[in-house]
């Protein structure tokens, strides 16, 4: 009996091969992109000022609202801050990556890489309260600094404007730096893998061929991380874009994307309005996937 | 850099490696001459493809002096050595087409564009590759990627150029086609060629000299024609081409000596138990064990007492399968010139 029916399956692969992709589509198709689209949807909505009730009309009166002054900095604001993270954590990943890939042994590769990921087996929500503490006007990091005499300067960079605030634990720094250390594990991870793939005949190819060290690095390293680079900033940057857990705790009352959205849903009921912002970020990140396949960042996948 | 052009190409002076314990290459006395095709032939582990790692500066010695050219260039960075490598995987860089990799090595000494390209022409006119500048070594045979490498190191113009087990990735045919091929680029070029190589064949058909690589050493170096004819050691003897060992009583009845020598199968003559040698030729009784029907020749295998067999081999000129397959079980008086055995010591 069992025989029949491994030979029925056998002799109909395409049957086979809808079995196993139905339920993952299916789920993509409603659960996924069905929201995504309610979403969509909800953006063209609008809300009546008066009795606060939804107008399930099609108008554009809602995006209209996103252009406004208050909006349009809270979208500069956070892609700025995203773009930053991204570019600090590239820059903080790619030597500790290369490092885990090329030099490190087996054993230390092994302990390295639990290392990077442990700290995703806690929760998000402790480590940002955590770093609350730690950032904090009696914590600890200003207490090190002031061992070191170094009081006044962080002082100094607390009262530079825009960036600044009255401690670490509410300021635009102080929340950079939490970004940063949330999402590196992110960065780690791609451009690790992208750089063990990258076969080390290549490398010893190019400097035989009379390349130093630094123009190896610029012209055979680089370019084939770069698609392990590409892949990691998509996850920093659109997970900082999305986030308001960190801008709620750590930051003031400068309004980030994911904050705005949260409040125009919940306390100010306004769906349209949250639903329209959300679409902010969704189409940077498609921008930015355009500009990443110009760059060629997909070519060696 | 001061070169000295009458110094061999290559010298090893008293060269080791050792990782760890293990003694990859153990005090390895060498000299490579100018423009040499200079072949280091041994099994995976003898030691071969470290020296040629250590001459390209991928490795350094643990004791020991490499000098290229009277120089000595032993803790030279890769990249300051004259000398360039063809990859055993060839290791073109995938996200750059054929001219960009071929133009590596002038790119990275900022030689001007125009400059560039026809160096690229030439040498993809020299490896038989004209047309093929734009595609992406994804887009080539194996072959072809092969013939890239080889361009790409030959641009440099190095002093000595270094090819690690580059066939070792193509078929039968291709393989004996590149063989020809670089010998007669290597004959074009004037360049020295270090060709390392497990296959005895190959190694035999392009070099001028051939060093036999066992367990960090060097057996033996010589031309084709000595190591094959004239091993100087029983590991020579088996490694390269088959080789009948004789040592013991056998050896003592035959030669009067108990050292024991080496005979190539195919020097054996079969004769019928009435022949009578000459003086001049060694002969012994034995029975046809075996024989293996192969086409272009028969291989035999003849028991001359307990537990010692010989191989022989003979052209199938005038027999055909069912002649050589009845001799089975045959008595038979094998015989061979005195000159054609090698001592091997032992």
């Amino acid at each position: 009996m069992l025989n029949r029916i491994s030979t029925y399956f056998y002799q109909r692969p395409k049957l086979v091969l809808a079995l196993f992709l139905a339920p993952p589509m299916l789920y993509m198709l409603v659960v996924y992109l069905g929201s995504l689209f309610s979403l969509l949807i909800n953006s063209f909505y609008s809300i009546d000022d008066f009795t606060g009730i939804i107008v399930r009309e099609f108008t554009m009166r809602t995006y209209t609202q996103i252009f406004n002054i208050t909006n349009r900095e809270i979208v500069f604001r956070t892609a700025t801050m995203a773009l930053v993270v991204t570019i600090v954590d590239a820059l903080i990943a790619f030597p500790l990556a290369y490092y885990i890939a090329k030099f490190a042994s087996p054993r230390l590769k092994t302990w390295l890489l639990i290392a990077v990921t442990i700290p995703l087996w806690s929760s998000y929500l402790v480590r940002v309260y955590a770093w609350k503490l730690i950032l904090a006007k009696e914590g600890i990091l200003s207490w090190f600094i002031s061992l070191f005499n170094l009081t006044g300067a962080l002082e100094w960079l607390l009262g530079l404007p825009g960036i600044g605030g009255s401690s670490l634990s509410l300021s635009p720094i102080g929340m950079f730096i939490v970004f940063v250390y949330i999402w590196l594990p992110y960065m780690i991870i791609p451009i690790q893998t992208a750089l063990e793939r990258v076969p080390g005949s290549l490398l010893e190819a190019s400097s035989d061929l009379g390349a130093r060290p630094s123009q190896t690095f610029r012209t055979v390293i680089l370019p084939l991380a770069f698609p392990g680079v590409v892949a990691g900033s998509i996850f920093t940057f659109s997970l900082t874009l999305g986030d308001f857990i960190i801008p709620l705790t750590l930051g003031n009352s400068k309004f980030f994307i994911g904050q705005a959205v949260y409040s125009y849903q919940g306390t100010g009921g306004n769906i349209p309005l949250a639903a329209a912002m959300t679409m902010g970020p969704v189409v940077i990140m498609v921008l930015y996937l355009l500009i990443a396949r110009r760059l060629g960042a997909f070519d060696a996948i | 850099m001061m070169n000295n052009p009458s110094a061999p190409a290559i010298r090893f002076d008293k060269v080791s490696r050792h990782f760890g314990e293990v003694k990859a290459v153990d005090l390895v006395d060498l000299e490579i001459g100018d423009g040499e095709f200079f072949s280091m032939l041994g099994p995976s582990g003898s030691g071969k493809t470290t020296c040629l790692r250590m001459i390209a500066g991928f490795d350094r010695p643990t004791s020991g002096e490499i000098h290229l050219y009277g120089q000595d260039v032993s803790s030279l960075p890769p990249y300051d050595r004259d000398v360039n490598t063809v990859f055993q995987d060839y290791a073109l860089f995938p996200h750059m087409n054929v001219e960009a990799n071929i133009a590596y090595g002038l790119m990275v000494k900022n030689v001007p564009r125009q400059e560039r390209i026809k160096h690229v022409e030439e040498m993809l006119e020299l490896v038989q590759l004209s047309g093929f500048a734009g595609r992406k070594p994804s887009q080539l045979s194996g072959g072809q990627r092969q013939r890239v490498a080889l361009a790409r190191a030959l641009i440099n113009h190095p002093k000595v150029l270094l090819l690690d087990e580059p066939l070792g990735a193509l078929d039968l045919k291709l393989r004996q086609q590149m063989q020809i091929e670089l010998k007669a680029i290597q004959k074009r070029v004037g360049i020295t060629f270090i060709f390392v190589t497990h296959d005895q064949e190959e190694a035999i058909t392009m070099s001028d000299r051939i060093a036999v690589f066992n367990q960090g050493k060097i057996e033996q170096i010589g031309s084709p024609s000595d190591i094959y004819e004239r091993p100087a050691s029983s590991f020579v003897a088996g490694f390269v081409g088959t080789s009948n060992l004789v040592g013991g009583r056998i050896a003592k009845r035959t030669t009067g000596s108990e050292q024991t020598f080496s005979i190539r199968p195919e020097k054996i003559h079969i004769g019928s138990m009435s022949d009578k040698p000459a003086s001049d030729m060694i002969s012994l009784d034995g029975v046809i064990r075996d024989v293996i029907y192969l086409g272009l020749f028969t291989r035999y295998l003849i028991e001359i007492e307990d537990g010692v067999d010989l191989v022989v081999v003979e052209q199938n000129l005038k027999s055909t399968s069912m002649d050589v397959l009845s001799a089975k079980g045959h008595k038979v008086r094998l015989s061979w010139h005195r000159d054609h055995i090698s001592r091997v010591g032992g």
